[in-house]
């Protein structure tokens, strides 16, 4: 069937990016809803651990349609990954590839390099600096920015909203600091 | 910018507002618990979205933060492009929600966190390959380990939380 080789294959930019931009009309039509995703975690903290800090005190069963919306993005995940996998190799380019590879990374198969992002690194060096010190910095950093690439990067750019660029700019300086300086030493540390 | 929506506000929405809350609802009508359903619909096709674009890759991530590729950028600015053509059209035609609401957004209000987080979060981005969405995609996509990952987040922003009062803003 041609519709589904056609979705099984990767998605171009120029599918993908408007799709993921008609998420915010769609969301303030069906109820008046800012796109955001970060905010997920804060409703979870108010929801679960409160420990009466006053940040985490509001009625987030207000928010809850939040949390509907990342369980709906997890079984995106696993619909996408186990019905409408591409059946091929990821194809990035030569030039990350090559800078990987000096890095230490071997495995390109997949989505994520199992190198780095496999269970069985959990409780290893991997795994705190990947999973639990990475992890970290984007709730912490995602909260004390008051967003994340969909709150700030896309709807708030969306409103032309100039405190939403300043984050993205600050984002975007973060990742590439980290990527240049951080990440050769921190993966020569886990070699 | 324009100051149309800020008075549209919910009053109980104030105390959000000064905290800087995304993603906020500004629904005034009480929803039941089974409307929920229509975000979680929409999640899942988002959650497809960012599979299938892989830009739940930590190696597109890599690619997007070494210049080596225009495909994360590609999908960032169609992506704007896309919500801004849309909110300026629901701005301009005063256009409602499916249940006769006038639709607002808050405006976001500057504070220095938006520079200090967002070093912190860009650095987290580039070692877990994932912002906040695609964490809960790359764990719906069978990689187990990014739940610890999504638990270290909680912990982050709960964190913050805690330390909120101390931190420059």
């Amino acid at each position: 069937m041609e519709i589904l080789e056609f979705i099984r294959k990767p998605w171009p930019w120029y599918v993908a990016g408007p799709l993921i931009g008609l998420t915010v009309p769609i969301l303030l039509l069906l109820g008046n809803k800012s796109f955001a995703i970060s905010s997920s975690l804060r409703h979870i903290c108010a929801a679960v651990i409160p420990a009466n800090i006053s940040f985490f005190k509001y009625d987030w069963r207000k928010e809850a349609w939040n949390l509907f919306f990342v369980a709906g993005i997890t079984l995106g995940g696993f619909v996408a990954t186990f019905w409408l996998a591409n059946p091929d190799t990821i194809v990035i380019s030569k030039a990350t590839q090559t800078s990987l590879v000096t890095l230490g990374i071997t495995d390109f198969a997949g989505l994520m390099p199992s190198d780095i992002f496999s269970v069985a690194n959990i409780f290893t060096l991997k795994g705190l600096i990947f999973f639990v010190l990475g992890g970290f910095l984007v709730g912490f950093g995602t909260r004390y920015a008051g967003g994340c690439t969909s709150g700030h990067a896309i709807m708030g750019l969306s409103n032309l909203q100039w405190p939403s660029l300043v984050a993205t700019i600050s984002f975007m300086a973060g990742g590439f600091a980290c990527t240049h300086l951080l990440l050769p030493f921190l993966l020569q540390l886990v070699k | 910018m324009s100051d149309s929506n800020t008075d549209l506000l919910p009053k109980d929405n104030f105390a959000i507002k000064d905290d800087g809350f995304d993603g906020t609802n500004q629904q005034e009508r009480p929803e039941s618990f089974a409307s929920n359903i229509k975000y979680l619909i929409v999640g899942i096709l988002f959650g497809i979205v960012f599979v299938k674009a892989e830009i739940v890759s930590w190696f597109r991530i890599q690619e997007m933060f070494r210049l080596d590729s225009f495909h994360m950028y590609g999908v960032i600015g169609s992506a704007v492009v896309v919500g801004l053509i849309s909110v300026q059209i629901i701005k301009r035609f005063k256009i409602d929600t499916l249940q006769g609401e006038h639709i607002s957004v808050p405006d976001k209000t500057f504070d220095k966190g938006q520079i200090y987080g967002g070093i912190l979060f860009g650095i987290g981005w580039a070692i877990t390959g994932a912002c906040p969405g695609p964490l809960f995609a790359q764990i719906g996509s069978g990689f187990l380990a990014i739940i610890v990952t999504l638990l270290s987040a909680i912990a982050g922003t709960w964190t913050y939380g805690l330390l909120r009062p101390k931190l420059p803003h």
